[in-house]
């Protein structure tokens, strides 16, 4: 039975996406041994139950990220934090470091000050989720089994921790395979 | 001067009398990591990096400052010690804005590489993504404060290499951070001669060439060797050994 896969994109530039399809013709082994299930590379709307792994790409940032993580957890085995802005926040939270009122700041540069045409802040309730206040690392919302550093983690880090989770093992990456940036 | 034997990880050594476990351990082959450790500078304990067990005390001391004496016992590599060292390595990130994808010196960090060699994959403490600024008044160098682990590399090569006594620390505590001259700005320094030795000395991105953009920002150590041995040792390094 294949392992049913999920991918999953928050708050990050989709480098690790990108990265992730770098895997070149790995990408046609892995499709032997699993089922993707929801990733944005699929059609699939709605993230599915009994999922074995979800690679989580970004940095916890909207209401929106909040809830579907939430229900990545209940509904997935094994979470993997793939990528710094997973691991540690990284660039997406450069702004908690405005501190209290940091989201409505940015949104106020971003969309009002540098505005040229139009200036109006994005509002259209539950269509446009809220930012939260303060940009968060998976693992401070949620419970995460394994971590794959790196921006982006280069496709061959990827494929040792996915390569060992097929084959079975507890992955455990080492050296320079965790370093950050 | 006398020698003094002494055990470090089962290995029987031989350290000269005055001599720091740091010192004693390289000689003989054994690794000890470190981070605000400069060769040629004098140590001050600052990093916690390369604390060691000694037998019969009970609290861990910093291998850099901890002289040799006879008959020590010396573990430097056991579980309590990597639990530590990984701990105050995710402290240090946690407190700043350490943010490796965007710094001048992804790549050439020390750091950086500490944390993946000793096996850190993610930070278990909440970061504190404090507010700090960046000096860019310089006319050659930067200071990112954000990057700063506080290692006073900077201050001691300023003072004890050139002389110059502009780098200091003030505040205290998570507010303590690298001033220049009395808490001016860097490029109103008037005792500051451009010398750069401690954009050299400095283990991450903090103290940068200015213009250098993220992974940029690497190191050339020799010129501080050069000075040390010119001075200690009276030899001129020429670079064609």
């Amino acid at each position: 039975m294949k392992v049913r896969l999920a991918t999953v994109w928050f708050g990050g530039c989709a480098g690790c996406h990108m990265s992730f399809l770098d895997l070149d013709e790995f990408l046609i082994d892995l499709a032997e041994k699993v089922e993707l299930v929801y990733s944005p590379v699929v059609d699939v709307k709605e993230y599915p139950e009994d999922v074995d792994v979800c690679l989580i790409e970004g940095a916890i940032c909207n209401e929106d990220n909040l809830e579907l993580l939430h229900k990545i957890r209940q509904r997935t085995k094994v979470l993997v934090s793939f990528g710094d802005c997973a691991v540690t926040a990284n660039v997406p939270a450069i702004r908690n470091q405005l501190g209290l009122g940091n989201a409505e700041s940015v949104l106020q540069v971003a969309y009002i000050d540098n505005a040229q045409h139009n200036p109006c802040l994005p509002k259209e309730d539950g269509i446009v989720p809220p930012l939260l206040k303060k940009v968060l690392p998976v693992h401070e919302v949620v419970n995460v089994e394994h971590f794959l550093p790196g921006c982006p983690p280069p496709a061959d880090r990827i494929k040792a921790l996915v390569g060992q989770m097929l084959a079975g093992v507890e992955p455990k990456l080492e050296g320079a395979q965790l370093k950050f940036g | 001067m006398a020698a003094k034997t002494l055990t470090i990880d089962g290995k029987q050594i031989s350290a000269e009398e005055g001599a720091t476990v740091l010192q004693a351990a390289d000689e003989a082959g054994v690794k000890i990591p470190t981070l605000c450790h400069l060769d040629g500078v004098y140590d001050v304990g600052a990093c916690r990096l390369c604390l060691v067990e000694i037998a019969g005390v009970p609290k861990l001391l910093p291998a850099c400052t901890t002289q040799v004496a006879e008959g020590m016992v010396i573990h430097t590599d056991s579980e309590r010690l990597r639990k530590y060292r990984r701990m105050t390595l995710e402290l240090l990130f946690a407190e700043r804005n350490h943010v490796c994808a965007v710094c001048v010196a992804n790549g050439h960090c020390e750091l950086q590489s500490l944390a993946y060699n000793q096996g850190m994959d993610h930070v278990r403490y909440e970061y504190n993504f404090p507010k700090w600024s960046v000096d860019n008044t310089h006319r050659l160098f930067g200071m990112d404060h954000n990057r700063c682990i506080l290692c006073t590399r900077c201050v001691r090569v300023c003072w004890h290499i050139e002389g110059a006594g502009t780098k200091n620390v003030a505040g205290r505590g998570g507010k303590a951070h690298i001033i220049s001259d009395l808490n001016m700005s860097w490029g109103q320094s008037y005792s500051c001669t451009e010398c750069g030795k401690c954009v050299q000395a400095c283990p991450t991105g903090a103290l940068f060439h200015k213009g250098s953009t993220a992974a940029e920002m690497e190191r050339d150590r020799t010129r501080l060797e050069f000075l040390v041995t010119a001075r200690e040792k009276k030899q001129w390094i020429t670079g064609e050994e």
